[in-house]
């Protein structure tokens, strides 16, 4: 499958497991993405975030009135707004993102908000899982480490089996391709 | 001490969940359901191979199960959990409660483990004083209720929304409304509590990785997540059959795993953890517990949680020492063979297994939970072969089945019935005699009248020939009387061979290929439906010497001498013994059939019954060890097949000889795919195929794979079951509007003729044979 076929086999599997696909030219533009999904007063997390990305999102959430936490989320477990994550890969044949959490606040940003945005890179896009194999054991042979294939937003069909979205995890997911 | 539950009380059971129709209409629609997105899942793939990989690592993890487990160990270790190996499911549980009380953790949350069900972990925990929350919805849900789940990964789908409604208003002391979007926000605002106060998380694992240390959880509302990320201990319960040498076998089993189960492409989280994982919440409980924590230096453990990985053995390690049971360690627990069955279907979970549902959870129960728990549920199989054909492993779950009878009443006696059943089948003449006699003893009980127009049984040799059972013997009770039940002939049909075999033209000419044929009849076409046979040997008789097309091309021959032969010391195939768990019987009868057919020379043996088919061509030589036996059943096949592809026929023969001579006209004609027949043998065009030709009308009815519920000895000993399995079945020939229904099994005749005819349903039933044959 050549590249193209896989970034657009992503995003058709992505969407059908109910993740809301969006594409950025750069880092700031998907900051910008994310924020647009945001109303007045949200409060979103995004703890992980370099020196040289953090003001850039710090400078939009001061714009438009949201408040940005970067740490201590487990005080927060009655649930934030919006949690804005990178993903490290994404798997085209079931639009899946591997998101490496080993930092509780990374983790917990992804678990407990309402809203999942993560950005990836468009060149970390992957056809299959098999295929990866390496780059997966080479990440999951870490200690301590923590990393989560998330395909969609949660869901159950616990009750008389219709699907129901969001039961312990985000309602929604925003998935933002970066071209960069 | 717990009662035991007798097959009286277990027929109850199976009573109770026939008459709820939440659960009976919950249960079909869910099956026609999964079978669609099972389709859709696999959409692409190259579903065979994939299993039969699935099925390779698997069975090589469990050889090398002691060396993964030393590697996990080590690499585990190294990363700073602690691993414990429990040899019983007790063992397991003092673990777990010891873990509790050394890092003083009062409140425990779960993720879904059926291993935690397999051990009563709950039970164990509260009995210590401990408070457990499960987390998943539907597990929650079940434990509110005080039950088991009834599904392996849908373990409330028992349950309708009313019931799940007012369970939650119990909980939260508020009316809640029965919509389910709404509850499952009750379940989001009600668990997060439980998860913040959480002292201690517990999950299963999917996959115990050796290489790496780490494990794979495999789940879709994300509550494992925060059970593995919130508590500061981390405990994982897995049994030993879990662990794999690389995250690649994970990923692989990972494939198969969501689509067999749910039909999902894959689940919402995958979730891979090695070793404790960063912890930011209070440490001041305990922190580190004194639990052998001394190897690890203190700076390896600072601001990480304290994780347990307990490997349960609990009967794994003398489970895979076995060169035949080993298999069903292969198991990856998606529930696809609770999906598939038509029993689970009629009844639920909870009355189609003990822990483990499904037809897995029929051959586990002994292993894990005892003979005591796994007797009554071991018989509850139609043997239709459903589970095997979606076993996400390749497990050959119904012979295992049946192993597990056997083992279980030569471990505990084997019951009257049965017992007396394999010595009568031993002895071939003993066992005629008894037939005969039964069709004298039958006669105050039957009836020589055709039943309806619709009643499609021939009129036999004379006008006294036994019809049905007017009404049935008192050795049987009301509960039988669903289906109009054939009477025994009073010609079987090796009375009437001799006739046939004069009868039959043996052209010796000597420009044609010559083809020896050896006949199995099988006892219920022997001694019920002879007709069944006579028919078919006619088919093949005219086919065959009115072959003259230069198309001919398996024997370079364009026509064919046909020889037909009738061992006479033939006798049942020996699958009912098997059914009833009399193995030892069944091999001895095996051997009388191989034996009487070996000094033939034959080139193929023809059976019209798909049962004994499948059963002479796949389990005799299992229950016979040789090349005979391999031999002979090299040979078997089915009627249908043998018509298709060995004569070969051009398809305007069926057709011109036919529309002059064809018994019938039908408007349409539909078909029901005898279990053994499309998934025993493989065979699922060649009847179809033979219908079109005749030039009638085919339409395919739903389900036409689906077990019609005989299954010979199930539907003696599980009546009600067997007669909603056929009500369903006949609905959907009903609903294609054919005039006749035909099949090629003599026990799928029997009960689904026998059930038209009680209900007066608007199509005639016919084997195959009957269909093709001249009008006599």
């Amino acid at each position: 499958m050549n590249n193209i076929n896989i970034i657009s086999e992503f995003k058709e599997k992505a969407s059908l497991v109910s993740a809301v696909i969006h594409e950025a030219d750069t880092i700031e533009d998907s900051f910008r993405i994310a924020i647009s999904l945001c109303k007045k007063n949200f409060i979103i997390a995004s703890p992980q975030l370099d020196n040289s990305n953090l003001p850039l999102l710090e400078k939009l959430c001061i714009e438009n009135g949201i408040t940005l936490l970067k740490e201590n989320l487990r005080k927060y477990t009655n649930g934030i707004d919006m949690g804005i994550t990178f993903a490290d890969f994404g798997i085209a044949e079931t639009g899946t993102i591997v998101v490496s959490s080993d930092s509780e606040d990374k983790r917990l940003s992804t678990m407990i908000s309402e809203i999942h945005v993560a950005l990836l890179y468009k060149s970390n896009i992957r056809a299959t899982a098999l295929d990866m194999a390496d780059e997966l054991s080479a990440l999951t042979s870490r200690p301590s480490s923590y990393t989560a294939f998330i395909t969609g937003p949660s869901r159950t069909a616990d009750i008389e089996r219709v699907l129901a979205i969001g039961v312990h995890g985000p309602i929604a997911l925003h998935v933002i391709i970066i071209a960069a | 001490m717990e009662k035991l539950e007798t097959i009286k009380d277990y027929k109850n059971r199976i009573d109770n969940a026939l008459e709820n129709q939440f659960l009976r209409s919950a249960m079909d629609k869910f099956a026609i359901a999964y079978r669609e997105s099972r389709k859709n899942a696999f959409a692409g793939i190259d579903t065979d191979t994939l299993i039969a990989e699935v099925a390779e690592i698997k069975r090589n993890a469990i050889k090398n199960n002691d060396k993964l487990f030393e590697e996990f160990k080590s690499v585990a270790q190294k990363n700073g959990v602690h691993v414990h190996l429990a040899a019983t499911a007790n063992e397991a549980n003092e673990i777990i409660s010891k873990i509790a009380k050394d890092t003083g953790s009062q409140k425990i949350i779960k993720s879904k483990s059926m291993t935690a069900e397999e051990i009563h972990l709950n039970k164990w925990l509260e009995n210590e004083g401990l408070k457990v929350t499960e987390t998943d919805l539907g597990e929650w849900i079940v434990q509110l209720r005080h039950e088991g789940p009834s599904h392996m990964v849908m373990p409330a789908i028992h349950l309708s929304r009313f019931q799940v409604a007012e369970l939650f208003s119990g909980v939260t002391g508020k009316e809640q409304d029965a919509e389910i979007e709404r509850l499952v926000k009750v379940a989001r605002k009600e668990l997060r509590e439980k998860f913040v106060e959480a002292d201690m998380g517990i999950t299963g694992a999917n996959f115990v990785i050796a290489d790496t240390g780490t494990i794979g959880l495999v789940t879709n509302e994300g509550n494992a997540r925060l059970v593995t990320t919130l508590p500061k201990v981390h405990v994982v319960l897995a049994g030993i059959d879990k662990l794999l040498p690389t995250i690649k076998d994970a990923l692989t089993i990972a494939k198969v795993l969501p689509r067999n189960a749910t039909g999902q492409k894959l689940t919402s989280y995958v979730t891979w953890i090695t070793g404790p994982s960063e912890y930011l919440g209070d440490n001041s409980v305990n922190y580190p517990s004194q639990s052998s924590m001394s190897a690890l230096s203190p700076e390896s453990t600072f601001n990480k949680r304290e994780m347990h990985i307990v490997l349960l053995d609990n009967g794994r390690r003398k489970i895979a020492s076995d060169p035949d049971f080993s298999q069903i360690l292969q198991c990856v627990r998606c529930g696809a063979c609770a999906n598939v069955c038509p029993v689970y279907r009629m009844v639920g979970g909870h009355t189609l297994g003990y822990i483990y549902i499904g037809a897995i959870g029929l051959i586990t129960t002994y292993f894990f939970h005892g003979a005591k728990n796994a007797k009554n549920l071991v018989q509850n199989c139609t043997n239709c072969g459903a589970c095997k054909a979606v076993c996400a492993a390749g497990i050959d779950l119904p012979r295992l089945i049946k192993e597990v009878h056997t083992k279980i009443q030569d471990e505990h006696g084997h019951p009257l019935k049965s017992l007396m059943l394999g010595k009568v089948l031993r002895d071939r003449k003993m066992f005629h005699t008894l037939l005969r006699i039964a069709s004298v003893a039958q006669k105050p009980f039957i009836t020589t009248q055709n039943i309806s127009d619709k009643d499609s049984s021939p009129k036999r040799v004379s006008a006294e020939e036994p019809l049905y059972l007017r009404h049935l013997p008192l050795i049987f009770f009301k509960e039988h009387n669903f289906r109009t039940l054939p009477a025994i002939t009073k010609v079987p049909f090796r009375d009437r061979w001799k006739s046939v075999k004069a009868n039959t033209k043996q052209l010796k000419e000597t420009n044609k290929k010559s083809l020896k044929i050896g006949i199995f009849s099988g006892c219920v076409q022997d001694f019920v439906y002879p007709e069944q046979l006579e028919a078919g040997l006619k088919v093949i008789q005219r086919l065959s010497s009115n072959f003259n097309t230069d198309n001919y091309n398996e024997h370079n021959n364009k026509q064919l001498n046909i020889t037909l032969e009738f061992p006479m010391d033939q006798s049942c195939c020996g699958l009912p013994a098997l059914m009833m768990g009399e193995k030892d019987a069944a091999a001895d009868v095996a051997v009388q059939n191989v034996n009487a057919f070996s000094e033939y020379e034959l080139d193929y043996i023809v059976t019209l019954c798909a049962s004994c088919a499948s059963h002479l061509k796949h389990a005799v030589p299992k229950l016979v060890n040789n090349t005979v036996a391999k031999d002979f059943a090299d040979k078997v096949i089915p009627f249908s097949q043998f018509v298709n592809q060995v004569l070969s026929y051009e398809k305007q023969h069926i057709k011109k000889f036919d529309n002059n001579n064809l018994p019938l006209k039908y408007n349409k004609i539909t078909w029901h795919s005898p279990c053994h027949l499309c998934r025993g043998l493989g065979i699922k065009d060649d009847p179809k195929q033979l219908i079109k030709a005749t030039g009638n009308t085919f339409v395919q009815a739903k389900e036409e794979e689906t077990c019609c519920g005989f299954g010979g000895s199930f539907s003696a000993n599980f009546p009600a079951i067997s007669r909603e399995i056929l009500n369903r079945k006949l609905d959907d020939v009903e609903n294609t509007g054919a005039d006749l229904l035909v099949t090629e099994c003599p026990g799928c005749v029997m009960q689904l003729r026998g059930g038209a005819l009680n209900q007066n349903r608007k199509f005639k039933v016919v084997h195959l044979a009957e269909l093709l044959s001249v009008k006599s």
